[in-house]
């Protein structure tokens, strides 16, 4: 082990052309840690996606025993037909789609704030980050009773009248308990992003004569760029999959009205026991989540190479 | 303590940044009113809980009332404290396990690493990106045929996997900061592996394994869509004893919001303290 220690990435690199026994072993023996984490990972992750795929191509309604008939696509042909799962896939895009632009937003904003000094910045930072450590289910629940009660909750005890907010304007209830939880992870990514900027740049952008807002437009915006689509991403990412929200606020009514994916597919697995149906609709999902997992992919690799070479 | 970012700390004030007189007041103000403004809804279920649920009904809301402590007390006549045992055992078996597994593996992928480490690093976070309703069947099927519905353990293998991408990402992050002078002077010297890891790696890694452990400490303690679909009474964690609030209004604010301040309390303090590290364990250890 001892005699290994020195050899770098190089040294590997020459050994990997020429493959004699020792070699191999010191392939190996680098590998070792690896590989406990490795296989945990596959195990755990990619086998139930293969045994979802293998399901989606059944007719298996656990109602109904014994009927477990192979019909290949069709189960995705239901997915993509269903009025229900449409809506769930419309309301999903709706969702994520408001919930990260306006915190995202709202972050930015934030951040620029927490950017200056001022008395008290730790304090104000803490009280912002917050909410994002609530335990989600927590926070819905008090959102939903004690914020948007009509009755006693607190926005009708402040500005009066007897809306009943979860009813009236269900998405945007979801919405609302959404943002106010992730907007301070935006910020936190964006404010990272503010204070790595060198100040000899923005020195020089005012030597120049530029104004606060020519600096803040030409000059840190585009270099926040990488930090803010990170932050659109990653919180695509979680707020795809919104669960607790749905399931505590409005169980996805009135109607469909906030049904998203994850809890249509929560009902159609554990409400219908429609287990292929489930099982295509979480292969869609899937689906989805690759193409924006993609260009996350490509934002975080970018700005690792930005640290890298820091 | 923790709020100022070090970054920040080492970089002279310059004058772009300077604020000073009216602006710079209405420049605090702003913010201590933004601050506020988003922690109102703590402070209303932080006060809510420590009322009588008269009060806590009441319209217009009570900012003023004599604190009792009768939802906290109700809260735990119902059996509270099985569920936060179930939450603290998860998150911490699999916290521990999490990082048995994530420490080697970022040792391969950053120290000594493996050839296509690259590849390798972004298999991990790629599992992150599945979205877990996608698994939920497949694992429920399989949990169900081996009887380990309701059964902590299963809790504890599933956040395990799920926490695992972060960890290895964290930790390579911090791994990578160990200046690797410091490792060929330790091998010149003759230094065996297990000694240069216990003398040199860990007590430079020590803060980033805390911050590592923290983060994912945070997501198995919230973590409700497995625990709501694979747990009951046995190995029901602290989120799905507050499912049987969904529904109850009315009367059950107070006892509701007590419950809500405890299950989201060792979360928020872990936050406050790590809150240096946390935008690193956020984004996977991409921003510093």
């Amino acid at each position: 082990m001892t005699q290994t220690v020195t050899a770098g990435p190089g040294a590997a690199r020459r050994h990997n052309v020429r493959p004699v026994p020792a070699a191999a072993r010191q392939r190996w023996t680098r590998r070792a840690p690896l590989l406990p984490a490795l296989i945990f990972a596959i195990v755990v992750t990619q086998i139930p996606f293969l045994v979802t795929l293998y399901l989606s191509t059944l007719d298996w309604n656990a109602l109904r025993p014994g009927r477990r008939a192979f019909v290949g696509p069709a189960n995705y042909g239901q997915v993509l037909t269903d009025g229900r799962l449409r809506a769930a896939l419309l309301n999903t895009v709706v969702l994520t789609a408001a919930s990260v632009v306006i915190s995202v937003l709202l972050g930015l904003g934030l951040a620029i704030l927490l950017d200056r000094r001022f008395p008290g910045r730790g304090v104000v930072r803490t009280l912002l980050i917050t909410p994002f450590l609530v335990m989600p289910m927590a926070a819905a629940l008090l959102w939903k009773h004690a914020i948007y009660n009509p009755s006693y909750g607190l926005i009708n005890g402040v500005v009066g009248g007897s809306t009943d907010w979860v009813s009236r304007y269900p998405m945007l209830s979801v919405v609302t308990t959404l943002v106010w939880q992730w907007t301070p992870f935006m910020m936190l990514i964006i404010l990272a992003g503010l204070q790595s900027q060198s100040l000899e740049t923005l020195e020089a952008a005012r030597v120049d004569g530029a104004g606060p807002w020519q600096t803040f437009t030409r000059i840190t915006l585009p270099y926040l760029r990488p930090y803010l689509e990170l932050s659109a991403l990653l919180g695509s990412i979680y707020l795809v999959q919104t669960f607790d929200a749905v399931f505590t606020i409005t169980q996805g009514g009135p109607g469909t009205a906030t049904t998203n994916l994850p809890y249509e597919i929560y009902l159609t697995t554990f409400r219908k026991f429609e287990y292929g149906e489930a099982a295509a609709a979480g292969v869609v999902v899937v689906l989805g989540t690759i193409v924006v997992a993609t260009f996350a992919l490509r934002v975080i690799s970018s700005l690792f190479r930005m640290e890298g070479a820091r | 303590m923790t709020m100022t970012p070090t970054r920040r700390a080492s970089r002279p004030t310059g004058p772009a940044r300077r604020t000073s007189g009216v602006r710079g007041a209405a420049w605090a103000v702003l913010a201590w009113l933004a601050g506020l403004l988003f922690f109102l809804p703590v402070l209303w279920m932080v006060l809510t809980g420590f009322k009588r649920e008269v009060d806590a009904a009441s319209n217009p809301p009570a900012w003023f009332f004599t604190p009792v402590l009768d939802g906290y007390r109700q809260v735990f006549d119902r059996d509270l404290t099985p569920y936060l045992l179930n939450s603290l055992m998860a998150s911490l078996l699999s916290t521990l396990l999490v990082l048995l597994l994530a420490t080697p593996a970022a040792y391969a992928l950053s120290i000594r690493p493996v050839a296509k480490w690259r590849d390798v690093l972004f298999f991990f976070i790629s599992t992150k990106m599945l979205p877990a309703v996608a698994a939920l069947l497949p694992i429920y099927l399989l949990v169900k045929q081996l009887g380990m519905l309701d059964n902590i353990w299963t809790m504890v293998l599933l956040y395990t996997s799920m926490n695992l991408p972060l960890a290895v990402w964290m930790m390579r992050s911090f791994l990578l900061e160990v200046p690797s002078a410091l490792i060929e002077a330790a091998a010149m010297d003759g230094a065996s592996l297990t000694v240069t890891i216990r003398r040199i790696l860990l007590p430079i890694v020590a803060p980033g394994l805390a911050a590592t452990a923290l983060i994912c400490f945070i997501f198995s303690w919230n973590e409700f869509f497995f625990a709501v679909n694979l747990t009951a009474t046995r190995a029901g964690t602290s989120p799905i004893f507050l499912v049987g609030f969904i529904t109850s209004e009315g009367l059950f604010l107070a006892r509701l919001c007590a419950a809500a301040t405890i299950v989201s309390l060792p979360v928020v303090l872990a936050g406050w303290i790590a809150q240096k590290q946390l935008v690193r364990g956020l984004s996977m250890g991409a921003v510093k």
